[in-house]
């Protein structure tokens, strides 16, 4: 469908330019974002930090493709995708995007085998290739015995192994975790920042938005954000 | 990019109806009365209009029926002992219609007279028919023994009678039938054919025959029973000639019926002081039925129609609650990939899949109350194809029409703010 064409020699994912997002607030504009320059290279770990209302979730939004920029230019592998219509931005995120949130956002009528199958569903693999393919990631993540299970009888660490199993099944380039242990004691939380560096090693390239100082140890690169700026990078 | 296959879409449509079963069950019964009503009145309409047309048939097409009625005036005048009310067809008219008017090609005159019949102890009520061979030309019935009267008959007076099968029955039992000589009144009369009778004479119209009719030449009739009856009534006698009861008359063609009857009654008119005839024509009858019969399609179709109405209103209501409920379900689809198009296929199978059962389960219930009103009320029902199909094909298009808001609902979701959604 979309014609992504990848830009293997400056090995970049996503480079926002001057990248702007202007939300009507009754009469106010309010700038969630005001010129972001960044590039986000390949196998690259990234923590997103900043405080409540810096824009740092009107980012993941926008490099998630949930949400188009009001100005400037988003490349994705070296395409401008700011003008792509709805179509053309949810099959980017089938195919390219895994997601991870904070409340995990599993289905709850959907077992985990289910759950797991989904995004291979809607790029209509068949049905035996795609649950072989789901309990080999079930596997992946520890969660081979719990496939008939529904998320409701998971602990919260398992129901956000469940969740990376979904977001690596269509096996995209970019996992963006979005405060993917906000909900996690700190045990089960290094359990999963674990997870993450694991795939990060494995090539996978990973945007993560957290709170923790500690746990944006495991990213290589920290961005910090303040009030719709970058407000510093921090480069390891 | 491959396409999800329709029969994947459907089956997990059908999954997470199954997760509420009962709230799938009850939504679906909107539709399944609605279908099941809608089924059911066309059952028994049809079956109402099949019989009232079927009746009309009988009385057959081509014909037309001229009665001898008596006057309102008459009536009144009834008190008066020796009074003789003379009124009604005669002979000549008979003689009249076949001179005047051209397009009759048969022309039929009845005398009805009530006699006892009697063969030995059996005895049975009849109604004599006094008529001519052409009766059984206009009003076709089967011979089941012997022959029907014939122009000899009529030419020599002759003694001789046609039963019906349940006059036979009645008279004759298993015995010999054809050759018997039975008593009508006082007088004997030699069996000399049996024809099958139409049973069932109700409805607007009677047919002709009955299945006590006694069928002798009428001019037998005359000259044996005379033109002159004598009623008995609550301590009067009443003295009345009628000399043609019916005359019945065929045209060859159906074009040429109307037009025919108008000429039949114009001359008749003519001859008559009083109203004393009157006139029918089963096509009329039958335009008319068939017109009254789309009146009530037509309504039913609307009664129908709201109550379909109101059970594609309870899909619409439980599906937007549905997705209300759903929303964060929606976005978490949509972050994953899913496209607009697919979230509002969801739901769209969710709600035909909901009506659509509903539709059959509505269809087994309309095919079974007819069923019962057949076995309970002995009322004639007619299921047909159209009835069947009808209803399916809407309970569908009642689901698409329905489903077809909530899923756009469904589908405009902002995934960003239904992920939000708690």
């Amino acid at each position: 469908m979309a014609p992504v064409v990848t830009d293997t020699r400056s090995e970049t994912v996503i480079r926002l330019e001057n990248a702007g997002k202007v939300y009507a607030m009754g009469n106010q504009q309010v700038a969630a974002l005001d010129g972001i320059d960044v590039a986000f290279e390949k196998g690259g770990f990234w923590a997103v930090m900043g405080s409540s209302g810096s824009g740092k979730s009107t980012l993941m939004n926008v490099i998630g493709c949930l949400d188009r920029l009001t100005s400037g230019r988003y490349l994705f592998q070296g395409t401008d995708i700011s003008a792509y219509d709805d179509d053309a931005l949810s099959d980017i995120r089938l195919r390219y995007l895994g997601f991870i949130f904070q409340s995990f956002n599993l289905i709850p009528q959907l077992t985990v085998q289910r759950n797991i199958e989904l995004p291979l569903y809607y790029l209509g693999w068949e049905k035996e290739e795609s649950q072989t393919h789901a309990r080999h990631l079930a596997s992946l993540v520890g969660l081979d015995t719990r496939l008939t299970h529904r998320p409701s009888e998971l602990s919260g660490g398992q129901m956000q192994r469940v969740a990376i199993a979904r977001a690596l099944a269509a096996d995209p380039d970019l996992i963006l975790a979005d405060e993917p242990t906000g909900n996690l004691d700190t045990r089960t939380s290094h359990q999963i920042m674990a997870l993450l560096a694991s795939l990060h090693e494995g090539g996978k390239t990973i945007i993560m938005v957290t709170h923790e100082h500690d746990l944006a140890e495991y990213a290589r690169n920290r961005l910090y954000m303040k009030d719709g700026r970058i407000d510093r990078i921090e480069k390891r | 990019m491959k396409q999800i296959k329709f029969s994947r879409e459907l089956a997990s449509g059908i999954q997470t109806l199954l997760l509420h079963k009962l709230r799938s069950f009850l939504t679906m019964l909107g539709v399944v009365f609605g279908v099941g009503s809608v089924v059911a009145m066309l059952a028994v309409g049809e079956g109402a209009s099949k019989d009232a047309l079927e009746q009309i048939r009988k009385l057959g097409s081509h014909n037309i029926l001229i009665s001898s009625i008596k006057p309102v005036e008459e009536e009144s005048a009834g008190t008066t002992p020796s009074f003789m009310s003379i009124y009604g067809l005669t002979y000549l008219d008979h003689v009249r219609i076949r001179e005047s008017v051209s397009s009759v090609r048969k022309n039929v005159p009845v005398k009805l007279v009530r006699k006892e019949a009697r063969l030995g102890e059996r005895a049975l009520e009849v109604r004599v028919v006094g008529t001519s061979h052409q009766w059984f030309e206009v009003i076709p019935r089967p011979v089941l023994a012997g022959r029907t009267l014939m122009p000899r008959d009529l030419a020599d007076k002759s003694p001789v009678v046609v039963l019906t099968e349940f006059g036979a029955r009645k008279l004759l039992a298993t015995r010999h039938t054809i050759g018997q000589t039975i008593r009508l009144g006082l007088d004997s009369f030699t069996v000399i054919g049996i024809v099958k009778n139409e049973t069932g004479a109700s409805g607007a119209m009677q047919i002709p025959d009955r299945e006590i009719d006694a069928y002798i030449p009428i001019t037998t009739a005359r000259s044996y029973f005379g033109d002159v009856v004598i009623k008995m009534s609550a301590g009067s006698r009443l003295r009345e000639k009628v000399e043609l009861n019916q005359i019945i008359v065929q045209v060859d063609s159906l074009d040429q019926v109307e037009s025919a009857a108008r000429a039949v009654e114009r001359m008749l008119t003519l001859f008559h002081k009083k109203k004393d005839f009157q006139i029918q024509v089963p096509l009329a009858l039958l335009r008319q039925a068939e017109a009254t019969k789309r009146t009530f399609n037509i309504v039913l179709g609307a009664i129908a129609g709201i109550s379909l109405l109101v059970g594609g209103i309870g899909i619409m209501n439980i599906m937007l609650a549905s997705v209300t409920e759903r929303t964060r379900e929606i976005g978490i689809r949509r972050a994953i990939g899913a496209k607009r198009k697919q979230i509002i296929i969801q739901f769209l199978i969710e709600a035909v899949v909901l009506s659509f059962v509903g539709g059959i389960l509505g269809l087994v219930v309309g095919m079974a109350i007819p069923f019962f009103i057949t076995w309970f009320a002995k009322m004639p029902t007619v299921i047909t194809p159209l009835g069947i199909l009808l209803p399916l094909f809407v309970s569908l298009g009642i689901g698409i029409v329905f489903g077809l808001y909530p899923a756009a609902r469904a589908a405009r979701v902002d995934p960003i703010i239904a992920l939000r959604h708690e």
